[in-house]
């Protein structure tokens, strides 16, 4: 797809105390499994995004490892309880040691 | 126990006798995208062999219907977003980008989408969004043309379409030529070809909202293209489709853009008149 990795995030500007929050989160990534093969019939090397990270204020809310079944373009959504304002932070780890991060802020009240 | 693995055995293959023989109805539901009514049930236009046009969106499952709706989630928004970057790129030797001519697409690219395909008198065809890229890229930016499929050429058509989303597809057949080309194209679409001897009307017209395997047939519509589709996780555009159904004909597949596929797309355009632009669509 894009020529370079781009994260997109949706998040409410606003929430209240204790109430649930879902975050949705995608980036755009072929995510190459690494068992297609090319014209030539050699094999393309894989290429994904192996690790996704959701930190509040610093505090981890959501994490995992991504393994090649995950297709491309990965779209993870979920949800927070939140008892403060603050910001969020996504960061995205690519096998080729790449590191997309993005960030949103919301005010809690 | 013989008598109930008798009754096991009729109930089964009632079961499978009802799946067999499977119309379905396209859904009655509502597209609404980030507040824009889309047109998914159109009165057919004079001559239409239908009543009722249907957009392909209602033939397809709820979640594939869910994520075209949200326009977060729809993945074919990533190729817009790609397309309004080399929008705004400086390409070939004139140092332009569309922008230059173009300004903001959100304003000038407003009902292009829906207007085309569109007679070009210097070529003396009608020209898709594709052709008509390449011809600005190649006459005012002095930039190579894509090559078919090229996916900056899928993305850039995907952004320049998406500034109509909403808006109802209405051809001019009036313009040079197009009405001849408007009935070579009606020719073909009704011309059995390959070895499994199919026309487009074979499913799309006769076959509408029965099932070909487990695919639920639509009417083949054009609005929505390109479309981002599941099973190739990309961006396709309606030429790519063309050549793909017919090869699923196993006949021979004309080349994009050759005079055949100009003049389906100009009727397979036409046969979508009212239905809303719906670039990027999502079907399966």
């Amino acid at each position: 797809m894009a020529a370079k990795p781009k994260p997109r995030i949706k998040v409410p500007k606003e929430a209240k105390v204790g109430e649930l929050v879902t975050i949705k989160t995608l980036i755009s990534h072929e995510m190459e499994s690494g068992q297609r093969k090319d014209k030539e019939g050699n094999l393309i090397p894989r290429k994904i995004i192996n690790k996704f990270a959701c930190d509040f204020n610093g505090a981890p809310v959501f994490s995992c490892d991504i393994d090649p079944a995950i297709s491309a373009n990965p779209y993870f959504e979920f949800s927070a309880k939140l008892t403060e304002s603050g910001a969020f932070t996504f960061t995205w780890t690519d096998d080729d040691g790449s590191v997309y991060t993005d960030e949103q802020k919301i005010t809690v009240s | 126990m013989k008598k109930l693995s008798v009754v096991l055995l009729a109930c089964v293959s009632v079961i499978s006798a009802a799946a067999v023989s499977a119309y379905a109805d396209p859904v009655d539901e509502k597209l609404i995208i980030d507040g824009t009514e889309i047109v998914t049930r159109a009165k057919a236009p004079e001559g239409h062999p239908f009543d009722e046009l249907l957009s392909g969106w209602l033939f397809r499952e709820a979640e594939t219907r869910a994520t075209q709706a949200d326009s977060f989630a729809n993945p074919g928004m990533l190729s817009v977003e790609r397309g309004e970057e080399i929008w705004n790129t400086v390409d070939g030797s004139m140092g332009k980008s569309c922008a230059s001519c173009h300004n903001d697409a959100s304003e000038t690219m407003k009902g292009v989408g829906a207007h085309f395909p569109k007679w070009d008198a210097k070529a003396k065809k009608p020209f898709n969004i594709e052709l008509k890229i390449n011809d600005c890229r190649t006459e005012n930016m002095g930039a190579e043309p894509y090559k078919f499929d090229d996916e900056d050429q899928k993305a850039l058509t995907t952004y320049i379409k998406h500034q109509s989303l909403g808006m109802p597809l209405q051809i001019d057949l009036a313009q040079g030529e197009m009405q001849s080309w408007w009935d070579k194209g009606k020719e073909l679409y009704y011309t059995r070809t390959g070895q499994l001897d199919f026309s487009c009307a074979s499913c799309h017209e006769k076959s509408m909202g029965k099932f070909i395997r487990a695919d639920h047939l639509s009417q083949g519509q054009a609005n929505g293209f390109p479309t981002y589709r599941f099973n190739t996780g990309g961006m396709v555009s309606l030429h790519n489709r063309f050549r793909g159904c017919i090869r699923d004909t196993r006949a021979e597949v004309p080349k994009a853009f050759s005079d055949e596929l100009m003049a389906l797309e100009v009727y397979v355009t036409w046969r979508g008149t009212g239905l809303s632009v719906e670039t990027p669509s999502v079907r399966q």
